[in-house]
């Protein structure tokens, strides 16, 4: 080997070094690509963040630890819901949802905790005097809570999971069932939905003015392929939904145990 | 052959000689201290809803392995050719045929030995906790129940679901070659440093900018809008610092996101060609080092 003087060694070892960490670039670049399109490494590290966390949060998040921090800032935000601190609760689940925005289990307990509980809280809230005001904060947790959700499902489109979820806070909260049945159908065609969902959207339709006719093909062909739903509440919807078509009794569910069709 | 038999003799003794002292400075204590936080974490959790519990059984203890992984791996590499060169055992060895690339390589395989050791224990640990805690759990909801069978078979998966993934292990695979690499790259920097607490600066903060080198790559190739001056410090660190962030896939694993086998395989294989490179590098410098 050549003999070198240190200094000269040193710049030499740092030029192989940045020789082969040139060559490597083409590949680190595809590797992220490669990361990126399996939604791995797709958290924001920015600015944003910075204020959220602070300065060592973000330093941990930068080296790796957002998932510990994401932990921490969790039990930090279930402290403050045995305090019913609704706002800072509100601040650590932006936080925490920044940082782990795959892991659907904060989305949905955060939306939980903003449109039933805080929600609830500020409805009972008997320091604030007026029901009007009572009653605006009352809605905004719940667009909160949605919002929330809207999100996740943006940061996790192929997630049966919270468009579900999106669903029931649709027809509980908000009461817009058109809206749900959309929600629990489109959670019912991602993979890994629940088996109850698909029901769910059709109980839904049947609730939406003007969709009569696609809710009673839904349920009846529910009912007849699963007879393990031939529940009272799957067979009055049924009912129900003949009622309101006026269809003849040729057209309806042909079992006798149901009541005479009216 | 013969003599590459004989390298690899000469190789293997090193390094078990070198896991032997670093185990002598009783460097495990560090895994009691993380059984404290596996068990403490996880009958402190018992107060969340099980998905809650098992999420942040996860996030603690995966984090808790990277950090003492990366800290193991700095500070036993950082100090091995340092305290040789005090006591003088480094004469002794070089003054036997063995070549300074062996002594190395050797030196490094002790350090590897003791990296994949406490990544099973630590592993082993955590695993442990994690299915007493999903069979608390699994036995809870069999009591609680009162569905039909068909009903407590989807809650008991959903239990377990929750619990264990496949891709843990994957997990815990990347950050021992992670650490792999941090070693490799702290041995790189003892050969020129001129004390051991130097080395250990050193290599953490090459640990903190190789975090940052996938940024200032994107930065520097990207290269709109900036000063001539900044797209050539970006260029230095995404050219002379290994991309750490490559390797932090724990995060998402732990969310749930599967990991595919081509992004875990080159993950990998990215963490052995960095490793090869500075122990390469580490050779290269170390061989005409006077001492």
């Amino acid at each position: 080997m050549i003999a070198l003087a240190r200094p000269l060694r040193l710049m030499a070892a740092l030029a192989m070094i940045a020789a082969v960490g040139a060559l490597l670039l083409p590949w680190q670049a595809s590797l992220l690509s490669l990361a990126r399109a399996a939604r791995y490494r797709t958290a924001p590290l920015d600015l944003s963040l910075r204020e959220q966390v602070g300065q060592s949060g973000f330093l941990a998040a930068l080296s790796g630890f957002r998932s510990p921090l994401a932990a921490f800032l969790w039990i930090e935000a279930h402290s403050a819901w045995e305090k019913t601190e609704w706002g800072r609760m509100q601040g650590l689940f932006e936080t925490v949802t920044t940082l782990q925005p795959h892991t659907l289990l904060y989305w949905d307990i955060a939306a939980w905790h903003m449109a039933w509980n805080a929600s609830a809280a500020v409805l009972q809230d008997t320091r604030q005097k007026s029901p009007v005001l009572r009653e605006r904060a009352r809605r905004q947790y719940v667009d909160l809570g949605r919002r929330l959700i809207e999100d996740g499902i943006r940061n996790n489109p192929d997630s049966s999971l919270l468009w579900e979820r999106l669903g029931i806070l649709l027809r509980d909260k908000l009461e817009d069932h058109a809206a749900a049945a959309d929600a629990f159908g489109k959670a019912a065609s991602l993979p890994g939905a629940a088996p109850y969902v698909h029901r769910m959207a059709a109980y839904e339709e049947a609730r939406t003015p003007g969709r009569e006719r696609l809710a009673y093909g839904h349920l009846r062909s529910i009912y007849l392929d699963e007879p393990a739903m031939h529940t009272p509440r799957m067979l009055s919807r049924l009912r129900d939904l003949e009622h309101r078509l006026n269809l003849p009794p040729a057209e309806c569910i042909p079992d006798p145990s149901l009541p005479a069709s009216r | 052959m013969r003599g590459f038999l004989l390298s690899l003799l000469r190789v293997s003794a090193i390094g078990r000689n070198t896991f032997t002292e670093l185990v002598r400075q009783k460097v495990f204590f560090f895994l009691l201290i993380f059984a404290l936080v596996v068990i403490g974490n996880s009958s402190f959790l018992a107060r969340f809803s099980f998905q809650e519990e098992f999420q942040m059984l996860k996030d603690v203890a995966l984090g808790a392995m990277s950090v003492f992984l990366s800290l193991l791996a700095i500070l036993a590499t950082a100090n091995l050719l340092p305290r040789d060169l005090e006591d003088r055992t480094i004469f002794t060895i070089l003054s036997k045929p063995v070549p300074r690339h062996e002594y190395l390589l050797g030196k490094l395989l002790g350090v590897v030995l003791l990296l994949t050791l406490s990544t099973v224990v630590m592993g082993g640990l955590f695993l442990t906790v994690l299915l007493l805690r999903e069979q608390g759990v699994l036995n809870e909801t069999r009591q609680a129940f009162t569905g039909t069978p068909g009903e407590l078979a989807v809650a008991l998966d959903q239990v377990r679901s929750a619990a264990f993934g496949p891709d843990l292990l994957p997990a815990m695979a990347i950050q021992l070659v992670k650490s792999v690499l941090l070693a490799s790259l702290t041995l790189l920097i003892s050969t020129f440093a001129t004390s051991g607490i130097f080395a250990i600066l050193v290599a953490a903060s090459a640990y903190l900018i190789g975090h940052l080198q996938s940024t200032a790559r994107e930065f520097w190739m990207a290269g709109v809008g900036i000063h001539w001056w900044t797209r050539i410090f970006a260029a230095l660190v995404a050219l002379v610092f290994p991309d750490l962030q490559a390797f932090n896939l724990t995060d998402d694993i732990v969310a749930g996101t599967p990991l595919p086998h081509g992004l875990f395989l080159q993950t990998v294989a990215l963490g052995a060609v960095y490793s090869v490179v500075y122990l390469a590098v580490a050779c290269f410098l170390f061989q005409e080092r006077e001492l």
